[in-house]
């Protein structure tokens, strides 16, 4: 008579995979919000369902839509790089002197990406070594670079750049359909997709956030990635400079003012918790459609940016709260 | 007393001080009471803000909605002053702070209700009061001609021998004070703080503190959107504008933790001195008025570095000594 031993611990499999489960996703939530968005704009004007004019919007959010892939990566390890915009101040500076002084496309993007790289690099070893909370040290670089453009520029502006520089931030890859600042943009979103969901490397990113203390008795070289991820965000704010200045044509002090908190709304936007442990690179885009379509939709009907900011504000708050507000309403039914 | 002083408060003293006296050697005009006068004055707007912020900061939190709160009230007064100039100025100023104070609600109305972390919440309503007072003005600039003659004579009245921003800016020192040093609701927010969890065991609710230093934050923004819109005599959209950062470095700089639970009323106020200071002496050295943005950087930077010294490591012993024992480990 053999006695079927049951086992002390049962582990539950993970419950099927349920249809709600990912119709309730941020991520099809957002790709809702980007089919009204669309269905609104196709309805107030007749000029946004437009091949060439759907492209050419994307220059305008571009730029900040590859600050957002760096800024999503910071925060999901619970910092925040608030200096992003004063780093392309700087960047544009050094290129602008360099093309003043002669010095050839390839030359001032080296000098762009390179001065970027520095800057991120400063930010992480701050934050790292002295173990200082990044908003703080962010909060003061920022007004560092800034003050170093302010300072060299005065209220000049630099505008010698050569014409294949300019192409940069201005030309097209195809027919004048695809901008390169936006295909710049897809392949590097594409990138971080891979690596942040498909690699140890993203896994050891989620693991920090989740909780630094258990990713650093994990193994993790927890200082080591979160100084990383400054410097790729440096780098980042550098090719970004390089795509702004090109498509502007020029560097005043005041370039990209105001960027970083426009990147910090389009990453929360998408998902990432401002907590850490938790976001999606897939998140982030939709987020960059969904709000730059909004914002171009509304320009062509002539609403002043300023009152778009508000929808902006509006959007960020009411995406934050919905999930609490739909948890707390689906908990009082029950 | 020991939340009016600290060491690294007397520290900061030192600093300000010896910064007074070289700008004076270079130019004694700076030190002449008239100048220092001034300085104060200017600074009245810093010395207010810096203290609402601080008790967000105290708890954790961050209000990046402060400096755009300042203009939407101070656009508001300065409608509603144009709209009926027989107002007395007494009901301007106390609609001004009933403004802020709900807008400031508002904010923690949001943080505290859905648990919506403080900078997310104040970076959207940044963005909404901003665009409001575009909206309400329709993008207009009400110069003083648009202000009735007492809404500007206002902020240039004396009170005991004093201008009337700098006996302001006291009385309200002296209520954040009294608030952080000798009631139950400062010991809350240092508590909160310090630790939300053991804090939350002792009965304080972390929601209802965070509702009250947004509300009061709000108000003193409110007071401080009037008082600015009527000394610099006009309103427009970006009044204030990027304010909220010098706030917060004025903060970092007086020893408040972004962490939360630490910071002192003096270290504070000596923070934003510092930054009053700074700004007002460029012009009287020569130095040009661009090097501002470049020094308050350099100065926060070299503060949290400095501060992080004395606090760094505290808490973290566990992990240390693991730290230690995997060196000795790896080197046996």
């Amino acid at each position: 008579m053999s006695a079927v031993t049951e086992p002390r611990y049962a582990v539950a499999d993970r419950p099927p995979r349920r249809l709600s489960d990912l119709l309730l996703r941020w991520e099809t939530i957002l790709v809702g919000f980007f089919i009204v968005v669309f269905a609104i704009n196709i309805r107030l004007s007749p000029y946004f369902l437009d091949a060439y004019n759907l492209s050419d919007a994307t220059f305008n959010f571009s730029e900040k839509a590859i600050l957002a892939l760096g800024m999503a990566l910071l925060i999901i390890v619970r910092d925040i790089d608030l200096s992003i915009a004063a780093t392309i101040a700087v960047a544009s500076l050094a290129m602008g002197e360099a093309a003043q002084a002669g010095a050839s496309t390839p030359a001032l993007i080296l000098i762009g990406l390179c001065v970027g790289i520095v800057c991120g690099a400063f930010n992480g070893f701050l934050v790292t070594r002295f173990a200082l909370p990044s908003i703080v040290v962010t909060i003061g670089t920022m007004s560092l670079y800034r003050g170093i453009a302010q300072v060299v520029l005065g209220d000049q502006a630099l505008t010698k750049y050569p014409p294949s520089f300019q192409a940069l931030g201005q030309g097209y890859l195809w027919r004048g359909l695809f901008p390169i600042s936006f295909a710049v943009f897809l392949v590097l979103a594409a990138a971080f997709a891979v690596v942040i969901h498909r690699t140890t490397i993203g896994r050891k990113v989620f693991a920090i956030g989740a909780n630094p203390t258990a990713a650093l008795f994990s193994g993790v070289n927890v200082d080591g990635i979160r100084f990383w991820l400054f410097t790729l965000t440096g780098l980042l704010a550098g090719l970004a400079a390089v795509l702004l200045t090109g498509r502007i044509g020029s560097t005043r002090p005041n370039i990209a003012l105001g960027f970083e908190l426009e990147v910090v709304t389009m990453v929360v936007f998408g998902g990432v918790a401002i907590a850490g442990g938790a976001g999606t690179i897939i998140g982030v885009v939709l987020a960059v459609f969904v709000l730059g379509y909004t914002t171009f939709g509304l320009s062509l009907i002539n609403v002043p940016g300023i009152v778009i900011n508000i929808l902006n504000g509006v959007l960020l708050i009411v995406s934050i709260a919905a999930p609490t507000l739909a948890k707390r309403l689906m908990g009082r039914r029950a | 007393m020991s939340r009016l002083f600290a060491n690294r408060d007397a520290a900061l003293a030192a600093i300000v001080v010896a910064l007074v006296l070289l700008i004076g050697l270079r130019s004694p005009v700076f030190l002449s009471p008239a100048s220092i006068v001034g300085v104060l004055t200017d600074t009245s707007f810093l010395f207010m803000l810096t203290l609402a912020q601080m008790a967000i900061i105290l708890t954790r939190g961050i209000d990046l909605s402060v400096a755009a709160n300042v203009g939407l009230v101070g656009m508001l007064s300065a409608l509603a002053s144009r709209a009926h100039p027989d107002v007395p100025i007494v009901l301007i100023i106390l609609m001004s702070i009933g403004l802020g104070a709900l807008l400031g609600a508002l904010n923690g109305a949001l943080i505290a209700g859905f648990s919506i972390p403080p900078i997310v919440v104040t970076l959207g309503t940044l963005s909404i009061y901003r665009g409001a007072i575009f909206l309400i003005a329709g993008g207009a600039w009400l110069t003083s001609k648009d202000m009735t003659p007492a809404f500007i004579a206002f902020p240039k009245l004396s009170l005991l021998g004093a201008p009337i921003l700098i006996v302001i800016a006291v009385v309200v020192s002296l209520g954040f004070w009294l608030l952080f040093d000798h009631t139950r609701i400062g010991r809350s927010l240092y508590a909160v703080g310090g630790n939300p969890v053991a804090a939350r065991y002792c009965g304080i609710d972390l929601g209802r503190q965070q509702f009250f230093v947004h509300t009061l934050a709000g108000a003193v923004s409110g007071l401080c959107g009037y008082l600015w819109v009527s000394r610099y005599g006009i309103a427009y959209t970006d009044i204030a504008q990027g304010y909220e950062l010098t706030i917060i470095a004025a903060c970092v700089i007086g020893g408040v933790s972004i962490a939360g639970g630490i910071g002192t009323v003096a270290g504070a106020l000596l923070g934003a001195l510092f930054l009053g200071v700074v700004v007002n002496a460029l012009p009287v050295i020569d130095v040009s008025p661009f090097w501002q943005t470049l020094i308050s950087g350099a100065v926060i930077l070299a503060a949290v570095v400095v501060n992080a010294r004395g606090s760094r490591r505290v808490g973290k012993i566990i992990l240390r000594e693991a730290r230690q024992k995997a060196a000795q480990g790896s080197a046996a």
